[in-house]
């Protein structure tokens, strides 16, 4: 099983890490590249604490060879403020006070983003059923959901950069 | 099945091959032999990897054969085998002609699953609970089987033969699924019973119907996680084909199909819950699918 290696966009920068075929992209995003607001919770796909976008799409990186990510743009939690100016959907999450421990967010935060990339103006149905994958322990998900809302009435919806 | 393994990582050693055609495909097959094992979205296999439930000594990647991908219709639709369950679930064609499928896979668990999961993998893997096979099932699919050999097209009916078990051989690939033509007057429904909205269903039936005036003239009833694999319930389409159906006979076709159900008591539901819910969602099925099948009302 020998390491090779591969190249990535992280948050817009150019990448070249070595990785071996059991490596899961989790693993190289937060011990490789120091990313460490993406979270291993469940490890099997059932808690959305991990998730990411690959090449524009909500995925889960605990489920994720890194090897079979060879060329493509990840984008994390830290690649969404710009300028040192927050993602007006992380503006939401912090003005509706959708954040307790703070484990889920990074998860809720890239789901949500994705969510307005694609639709812009959803109802809370849409929010609700969007957001299923991403558990949390702490807020009852109100909060999170009215956050979301908030975010996409300030016109949140777009593309992100990748 | 949560045995403490450290989901953290995958522990287990494996190569890693990323071939770009079926030939490629075939030759790392025989290459490595039965050691090897074909991955596609990995929803179901990377999991059981990290349970040490599987362990191949290599991993072959479907995710960049072309020949694989896509959808075309052709007296009927064919979709590859590594089509995204988000792909076909935003379908225009498959909402409008193959809803009970569409339906199975808005129904799927959550978002980035339905974004990695592959129809191909969801066949494969086999598990009686998987979601797309019963409408599948309903709107009579066939899957191609390709090898060195040449292509084989087996009934999806005849493809599962028990929990993990298929009609695969080593050297195959499932190459594409294929689904019949939509006739005119039919209406399909798929209804799903989970714990929660992400989970795998605890039963799932869905029902295909063709009218002509008041009677039913064609009607496919398959039902998931009620049985070794998922199932047709013969007797009970044959109770329905040929009438004019009120709810009392939809009552009656639900109840045949309920009682040939064969359901195991596991963490999701007991035996008892699984056979009884059978019987109601096949009921819930059969109106709305009657419904869009532009039929009346029941009586
Ligand atoms: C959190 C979670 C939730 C889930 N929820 C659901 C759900 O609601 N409903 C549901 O039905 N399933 C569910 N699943 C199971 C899984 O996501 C699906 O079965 C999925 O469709 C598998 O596809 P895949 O591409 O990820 O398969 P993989 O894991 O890549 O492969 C599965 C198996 O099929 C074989 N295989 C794959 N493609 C081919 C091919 N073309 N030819 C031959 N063999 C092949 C592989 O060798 C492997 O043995 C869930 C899984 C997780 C982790
Ligand atoms: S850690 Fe990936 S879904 Fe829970
Ligand atoms: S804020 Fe604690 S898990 Fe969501």
């Amino acid at each position: 099983m020998k390491p090779r290696v591969i190249h990535l966009t992280v948050n817009g920068e150019q990448r070249e890490v070595s990785v071996s075929p059991n490596d899961l992209l989790l693993n190289v995003i937060r011990e490789q590249e120091h990313l460490t607001g993406t979270k291993y919770g469940c490890g099997i796909g059932e808690c959305g604490g991990c998730t990411v976008h690959i090449d524009g799409q909500p995925m889960l990186s605990c489920l994720v060879l890194a090897v079979a990510v060879d060329g493509r743009a990840i984008v994390t939690i830290e690649g969404l403020a710009r300028n040192r100016q927050l993602d007006p959907v992380q503006e939401a999450f912090l003005d509706h006070s959708a954040v307790q421990c703070g484990f889920c967010t990074p998860g809720m935060i890239m789901m949500s983003r994705a969510l307005l990339n694609e639709n812009p103006r959803p109802t809370e149905h849409e929010v609700r059923e969007f957001l299923r994958g991403c558990l949390c322990r702490c807020t009852g998900y109100v909060s999170i959901v009215r956050a979301v809302l908030a975010a996409a009435e300030r016109g949140a919806g777009g593309e992100e950069r990748s | 099945m949560y045995i403490a393994t450290n989901t953290h990582i995958l522990v287990a050693e494996f190569d890693y091959v990323e071939p770009t055609t079926l030939e490629e495909v075939f030759w790392h097959l025989s290459e490595h032999g039965p050691q090897a094992r074909l991955i596609a979205g990995g929803t179901d296999l990377l999991v059981q990897m990290k349970m040490e439930r599987k362990n191949p000594a290599c991993l072959i990647s479907l995710a960049r054969v072309l020949e694989l991908q896509g959808m075309t219709s052709n007296s009927g639709l064919t979709v590859g085998a590594t089509a995204s369950i988000r792909s076909l679930a935003r379908s225009e064609p498959i909402g409008r002609h193959y809803t009970a499928l569409a339906e199975a896979c808005n129904a799927f668990s959550t978002i980035p699953i339905m974004v990695m999961a592959t129809l191909g993998g969801n066949l494969c893997n086999a598990s009686p609970a998987a979601d797309t096979a019963p409408p599948l099932l309903a709107f009579d699919a066939s899957v191609a089987l390709v090898s060195r050999a040449g292509q084989r097209v087996v009934p999806l009916e005849d493809f599962f033969l028990g929990p993990g078990q298929t009609a695969l051989r080593h050297d195959e690939v499932l190459r594409s699924v294929h689904l019949a033509e939509s006739v005119r007057g039919a209406g399909s429904a798929f209804v799903k019973v989970a714990r929660v909205a992400a989970d795998i269903s605890q039963v799932c039936a869905a029902v295909r119907v063709v009218r002509d005036g008041d009677h039913v003239i064609d009607c496919r009833i398959a039902l998931g996680a009620v049985a070794p694999t998922p199932v047709r319930a013969h007797r009970a389409e044959a109770f329905l084909t040929g009438q004019r159906p009120d709810r009392g006979r939809v009552d009656d076709a639900a109840r045949i199909a309920g009682e040939d159900t064969k359901p195991i008591t596991d963490v999701r539901a007991t035996q008892e819950y699984r056979r009884h819910a059978s019987r109601v969602i096949v009921r819930d099925a059969l109106t709305t699918a009657w419904l869009r099948a532009g039929g009346r009302e029941l009586k």
